[in-house]
């Protein structure tokens, strides 16, 4: 099969949906000729034309404004937020508006409108240039929220993102674009609240998101060496959650690492630790761990930057931890 | 105070139209304030009492294809643009014929069908999502205009000039409509508002227009112009319509002499009542009698008194709703 980038394989998703649905546009800063500033958006406008790849002044509340506003009416708007950290100057049209609309009226509006934007840190962007804030927004009813782990992620959650008639948030992971994966020719798409089993095992379950999959399949990488075996499962959307197939894996490892890039107080692996606990727990051997971002603004030097995340060492270490039976016994 | 130019003859229907919706919205209101004061109604609400000559001046003007924006202060906007007050009603009590289900109340209360996209509780908060619409009609090629309402306050947001500038950069077919009302909930415009409101449409090479609120027709005539420009594609445009508000900032702000002097709100209603003078101008061009405008009044007074005792009457939604309607494709968000 081919090979593509993330980049490449979220404007094929731009380029087919738009090209099959009229009512598609994209709409945020310097989207057009640009392309963006990761470049990913090239060549769109060049197809499609300006009414359609639409360039805003910086003005990230109006545009998110305007865009829930044409949902409402008739197209389904692609938000392009520059950075996921801009998410805070955008809050009250998406949790507000956008997520509320359906709801408050009764289920007669609905807001189709995607929202595309980034996480990620260690590309020495300092504190509002480098977070991971999915966890706020999937906080808030009426959101769904994709978290692509590959290229192939990428496309295929794009494209059920825009087709979906909700509004859906898709955080790419930013130093991801130029990684390549195995990606079909031929159109697919990926349903919404379907885990994946990157790779199977019988002693531990890593739970990774975005760019964490890559983390845990590392660690995994790292264990199978040691003779430890390790199941990978990325859950591809938070909202939806699939945790039948969280909790199925939970029950057959009977030990849970949740890896997350947002920061770990209040965030997604709590979230999901807290369901395995629940739902799980007689069938545990060890403490759900959970393993997010330092709860720390994110630091430019490089040397404090790179502790801040997890990383496959970290993981296979707590793993070791975990199956040694250290954690039991901690508390 | 003077109405503005007569029409022809040939109006008289929309004339009387246009007397009964405003006399529609004041009687809501009564209503409302009465259930508000009787405990009858969950919550609170904002009188739009005083200020019918915008939103009927205004809706009066559009089709039912146009859109508006509505405001935590909406029942008028809603009424105006075709809203029922059984469906109206029902939702004010939280029931489930409720135009909403009941899941919004009176700060989100919409006919949808009728190209209402909502009423928001978030000062300024419609300002992107009325210009969004007026962007769609552009994209799609459709002629639908778009106003957005909302008030003197909300012209301290920021989303304003955003969406202000977008508009005018790309001449989307939106038209801002100011209610100045006088107030900023319990402080004066003066004190929020610094320099002039149509100036700040008019740094963005938006025509801004101020006009009389209280004179339906001059708010009409203007309204109808703009919205036939707006649909050749002149659009945006900005309206600034000086009005007032009867009650306190909403049913429970009674005692407001510290911000605002009773002579005042005595003057407006004795001396500026959009009802009273449209029922005036009306008389004197010998469109309608005193006698049938009062019949007029009392027909519709039975109509809300009706629609009243039907949603006191009316069910509430069953349990089972709270978690329909979170997601479109979703029966029940928590099953």
């Amino acid at each position: 099969m081919r090979e593509i980038t993330l980049s490449q394989a979220v404007n094929e998703a731009l380029a087919e949906e738009m090209r099959r649905d009229e009512t598609v546009f994209i709409i945020g800063e310097d989207v057009a000729e640009a392309g963006t500033p990761f470049k990913v958006l090239s060549g769109l406008v060049e197809e499609f034309g300006a009414q359609r790849v639409v360039d805003t002044p910086i003005a990230e509340p109006g545009f998110m404004g305007l865009a829930v506003g044409a949902a409402m009416t008739g197209t389904r708007p692609v938000v392009d937020l520059m950075f996921g950290d801009f998410i805070y100057l955008i809050m009250d049209q998406l949790c507000n508006q956008a997520a509320k609309t359906h709801y408050m009226s009764g289920g007669k509006l609905s807001v189709p409108l995607v929202l595309r934007t980034n996480l990620g840190a260690t590309r020495r962007s300092a504190a509002q240039h480098s977070q991971s804030l999915h966890a706020l927004v999937a906080h808030i009813p009426g959101l769904k929220v994709a978290l692509p782990s590959s290229a192939y992620e990428a496309k295929g959650l794009m494209k059920t993102a825009i087709r979906d008639n909700n509004p859906v948030v898709i955080f790419e992971d930013k130093l991801m674009y130029n990684d390549k994966a195995p990606v079909p020719e031929e159109e697919f798409l990926i349903p919404f609240g379907q885990a994946n089993i990157k790779r199977e095992g019988s002693d531990i379950t890593l739970i990774g998101t975005s760019s964490m999959v890559q983390v845990c399949e590392k660690a995994a990488e790292i264990l199978a060496a040691e003779g430890i075996s390790a199941e990978v499962i990325d859950p591809r959307t938070i909202v939806p959650l699939d945790e039948e197939a969280l909790l199925k894996s939970a029950k057959k490892t009977s030990r849970v690492i949740v890896v997350d890039e947002g920061h770990q107080s209040f965030g997604i692996t709590g979230e999901i630790a807290s369901r395995i606990n629940e739902k799980a727990f007689y069938h545990l051997d060890a403490p759900v761990l959970r393993m997010g971002a330092m709860d720390v603004p994110v630091p430019f030097s490089p040397a404090l930057e790179d502790i801040t995340v997890p990383t496959p060492q970290g993981v296979a270490e707590n793993a070791r931890r975990l199956m040694s039976r250290e954690m039991i016994h901690a508390a | 105070m003077l109405m503005s130019p007569a029409k022809k003859k040939s109006n008289t229907e929309d004339y009387l139209r246009m007397y009964r919706q405003m006399v529609r919205i004041r009687t809501f209101e009564d209503n409302a304030n009465q259930l508000y004061l009787s405990a009858k109604m969950p919550g609170l609400t904002h009188m739009y009492s005083g200020e019918e000559a915008v939103a009927v001046g205004i809706c009066e003007a559009l089709k039912v294809t146009d859109k508006i924006t509505s405001t935590h202060r909406g029942h008028g906007h809603c009424v105006a643009k075709g809203a029922e007050f059984k469906q109206m009603f029902c939702e004010l009590l939280g029931k489930e014929e409720g135009y909403c289900r009941g899941k919004g109340g009176s700060m989100h209360i919409a006919d949808q069908s009728n190209g209402n996209l909502g009423a928001n509780a978030i000062v300024g908060g419609s300002m992107g999502i009325a210009t969004g619409s007026a962007f769609t009609a552009k994209l799609l090629g459709r002629d639908d205009v778009t106003v957005c309402f909302f008030g003197d306050g909300a012209t301290a947001q920021g989303l304003l000039y955003e969406v202000m500038n977008m508009a005018a950069l790309w001449n989307l077919p939106v038209i801002y409509a100011c209610e100045n009302n006088g107030y900023s909930e319990y402080t004066t415009t003066a004190e929020i508002a610094a320099g002039s409101i149509t100036a700040r449409a008019e740094a963005f090479g938006i025509e801004a227009h101020r006009v009389d609120g209280q004179d339906v027709l001059a708010v009409n005539t203007l309204t109808e112009s703009l919205v036939a420009r707006a649909r050749k594609g002149e659009g945006p445009f900005f309206i600034e319509l000086m009005t007032y508000r009867y009650h306190g900032h909403h049913v429970g702000d009674i005692n407001r002499e510290y911000y605002r002097p009773k002579d005042e709100e005595r003057d407006w209603k004795e001396n500026k009542d959009p009802i009273t003078l449209f029922g005036a101008y009306l008389t004197k061009e010998g469109i309608a009698t005193a006698e049938e405008l009062e019949a007029m009044q009392a027909d519709v007074r039975q109509d809300a008194a009706a629609a009243v005792e039907y949603a006191l009457a009316a069910k509430y939604p069953e349990e089972s709703e709270v978690d329909m309607h979170v997601y479109t494709d979703v029966r029940h968000a928590l099953a």
